[in-house]
């Protein structure tokens, strides 16, 4: 009875359950710590140097900050977020992923062409792939089978087979891939291109780029769209490119992959990030110190929240 | 030879160490051997020697001056062609001041190059571009407007930028900064009077006042001497003095006679730019920002040394011709020209935007970094100045005032 009763109290509470955004400020040396719920920043921490790339743990306990002049990865404790401890990056890291069932990191090194694979359990790095000139974006398939990771200079999206640590396809990308990111259902993969300034769409099981997603915003040089950080939407029917000095989030509909509207952040928005319910996503805006926080079924941002000075990354908690 | 850059160095170092790790590795090379016969690029060098007689020491090219650039480049586009089965190697060849190209472009010829990098001054650019009408060649040396305007070639594209880019990146900032009466100095040789010229054009066009201009005469002598600082040290104030009321002083001296000299020593407490103080250039080696670091310790890795202006361009106008034939899969002449011309073709470059084509020249669009050579104090074009085509099209001559035309 009784644990039925808190059951039924703990399912009233879930909608309004508090999710947490940290902020990596690549330029103020901080994470900040921002309340979903109420909105608001609560409190910002120094980290080290140049925090950029940023992960959650799979239990939501521990978080992954990349510090690219300290070349180190800091471990936090998520609700302190104090040092617990240090993952061996090698230079300048810049982008951390972790596998889907937790249990690694990939890091790529971009000054010496590697992708690293680190055991989050032993803090070792185990495996080191030969990949293409600065290596930048990692994603990993829901399965864990395939790692993809995007080369800057080479403009390719390498295909690696995780279990026999080999890779099995090479796909000619616009200049400068920065991001990569499967959809929900595992079949396509999208890399953005940072000054190629488009999303190329991957068929992941042929390796071949099956559609090209361009952008025009009515008034901006198309220069100025540097696509970088992708989302999904839980159900996959939209998906979310940050498109840099552009200024805005691009809500694209997946199935026919045209975007269907531009969303006005701040400036220079770089990542992003889906609440861990699936209603929210989060832009950092690099240039005005600030996160969006958009409101996907409305399709609109609901309100921006200062933040450090010049936020990078973002990950969200559901705690 | 170039005085290591302390901060790099300790980079470097650590870098170096995690190398060590990481090499072993590099046996375990993951990618299957291509089946086809690889695609095969042999790209020409075809560069002047410029002197060593140079003001500040750092400036003294080295021996692998321009060359080293696109060695690195042949190794990027290596990694990416390793997945294309496409493989790329260079020729180099030095071109001495008053030497016909021709001689040294038909044995490269011979070798199959069909594609040239080239650092040489207009006259030997232009030699090149009409004794190999089948090649493609891409100036990454010289700055000159009439390559690009009347004396410009289909079979030439120009990736350094030329000197009404610069002046005109310069201006930008210096109207934005309201330092908008300039005394212009300019040296004595030809060249520094074009880019004298390009300073005056682009006063005009950005609404700047020029209150006087002087001439610097080069009177020859050494740059250096045990004799230390006293000279200059009385000399330049002397020369700078009665000038009418400006806000900054702009030096105009491509043969690096005078101009760096000037910072600290003016007659009135002015800031210099142009040639000395903030300079407009492409590339400078503490340039630092887009990710350009990484570029940096990959030259330094290689090279132990620098990476310098001429370094970045011979690296970009190798880039680009990696990226032209890794994406047309192509080697052929006309197939990489039109890829170049075509919607499609864009290259990055470390300065936080892609850069394109001019078809009307085939001046590739870039930035102008302004640099104090310890940092990159900004990047034109500056915000606010607007264009109907790409902002970076406010740099330089535009395409309504073009002398050029392209078959």
């Amino acid at each position: 009875m009784q644990t039925s009763l808190m059951l039924a109290l703990l399912l009233a509470a879930a909608p309004a359950q508090a999710a947490t955004a940290y902020v990596t400020n690549e330029k103020g040396n901080s994470v900040t710590l921002v309340d979903l719920d109420k909105l608001v920043a609560v409190k910002t921490v120094e980290v080290g140097q140049r925090p950029r790339g940023i992960a959650l743990s799979k239990d939501e306990k521990l978080l992954y900050v990349c510090l690219g002049d300290d070349d180190t990865i800091a471990i936090l404790d998520a609700k302190t977020l104090e040092r617990v401890g240090e993952l061996p990056s090698g230079i300048d890291p810049e982008q951390i992923r972790l596998s889907p069932d937790g249990k690694l990191a990939f890091v790529a090194n971009e000054n010496d062409a590697m992708l690293t694979a680190i055991d989050l359990e032993t803090k070792r790095a185990i495996t080191e792939i030969p990949v293409g000139v600065e290596p930048e974006g990692v994603a990993v398939s829901k399965d864990g089978e395939i790692v993809v990771n995007t080369s800057e200079t080479t403009s390719m999206a390498h295909f690696i087979d995780w279990r026999a640590k080999k890779v099995i396809a090479n796909v000619l990308v616009g200049a400068r891939p920065r991001y990569a990111e499967f959809a929900p259902d595992g079949k396509e993969l999208w890399v953005s291109s940072e000054v190629g300034g488009g999303v190329s769409v991957i068929d992941s099981e042929k390796y071949v780029v099956v559609g090209k997603i361009g952008f025009e915003v009515p008034g901006l040089a198309k220069e100025q769209i540097q696509p970088v950080g992708i989302r999904f939407a839980q159900d996959g029917k939209l998906a979310f490119v940050a498109l840099g000095p552009a200024n805005r989030v691009a809500i694209i509909d997946v199935a026919s992959r045209k975007p269907i509207k531009y969303l006005l952040v701040g400036q220079r928005v770089w990542q992003l990030a889906l609440s861990p319910d699936g209603k929210y996503l989060v832009s950092t805006n690099g240039v005005t110190n600030d996160i969006s926080v958009i409101d996907i079924a409305a399709g609109k941002v609901m309100k921006s929240i200062p933040v450090g000075s010049f936020p990078w990354g973002v990950a969200i908690s559901s705690q | 030879m170039h005085p290591p850059f302390g901060a790099t160095i300790r980079r470097l170092t650590k870098s170096l160490a995690w190398l060590a790790g990481a090499a072993q590795c590099l046996s375990l090379l993951a990618v299957a051997p291509a089946a086809a016969d690889p695609l095969e690029v042999n790209i020409g060098i075809l560069r002047q020697v410029h002197s060593r007689e140079t003001i500040s020491l750092i400036d003294i090219p080295a021996a692998d001056d321009f060359v080293a650039g696109a060695k690195m480049a042949l190794e990027d586009n290596n990694t990416t062609g390793r997945f294309n089965e496409q493989s790329f190697s260079l020729v180099d060849a030095k071109i001495g001041a008053k030497e016909d190209p021709a001689a040294k472009m038909d044995a490269m010829i011979a070798q199959g190059v069909k594609l040239f990098v080239v650092d040489l001054p207009p006259d030997q650019l232009i030699a090149v571009a009409d004794h190999a009408h089948d090649a493609l060649i891409f100036n990454a040396g010289a700055q000159d407007e009439r390559v690009r305007e009347q004396d410009c070639r289909a079979n030439v594209f120009h990736t350094t930028p030329s000197r009404t880019m610069r002046a005109d990146g310069l201006a930008e900032y210096l109207i934005w900064k309201q330092w908008r009466r300039w005394f212009l100095v300019v040296g004595s040789h030809p060249d520094d009077k074009q880019l004298g010229e390009a300073y005056v054009r682009a006063a005009r066009k950005f609404g700047a006042k020029i209150v006087e201009t002087r001439t610097f005469e080069d009177a020859g002598g050494g740059r250096r001497s045990d004799s230390g600082v006293v000279q200059v040290q009385r000399q330049m104030p002397v020369f700078t003095q009665k000038a009418p009321d400006y806000d900054v002083l702009i030096a105009a001296d491509e043969s690096n006679v005078f101009a760096g000299y000037l910072p600290y020593r003016t007659w009135d407490a002015r800031p210099v730019a142009g040639s000395a103080g903030l300079m407009p250039t492409s590339w400078d080696p503490s340039h630092d920002l887009w990710g350009a670091n990484q570029l940096q310790n990959r030259f330094f890795k290689l090279f132990r040394r620098a990476m310098f202006e001429r370094d970045n361009q011979a690296w970009t106008a190798t880039r680009i011709i990696g990226e032209a034939v890794a994406h047309s899969k192509s080697a052929d002449v006309q197939t990489l020209r039109a890829y170049l011309r075509g919607p499609d073709f864009s290259v990055a470059d470390f300065k936080g935007t892609r850069l394109t084509i001019r078809l009307w020249n085939q001046q590739l669009r870039q930035p102008i970094l302004l640099t104090d050579g310890r940092t990159t104090v900004s990047a034109s074009p500056q915000e606010g100045y607007l264009h109907q085509v790409s902002e970076l099209d406010t740099l330089g001559l535009d395409q309504p005032e073009t002398k050029c035309k392209l078959p």
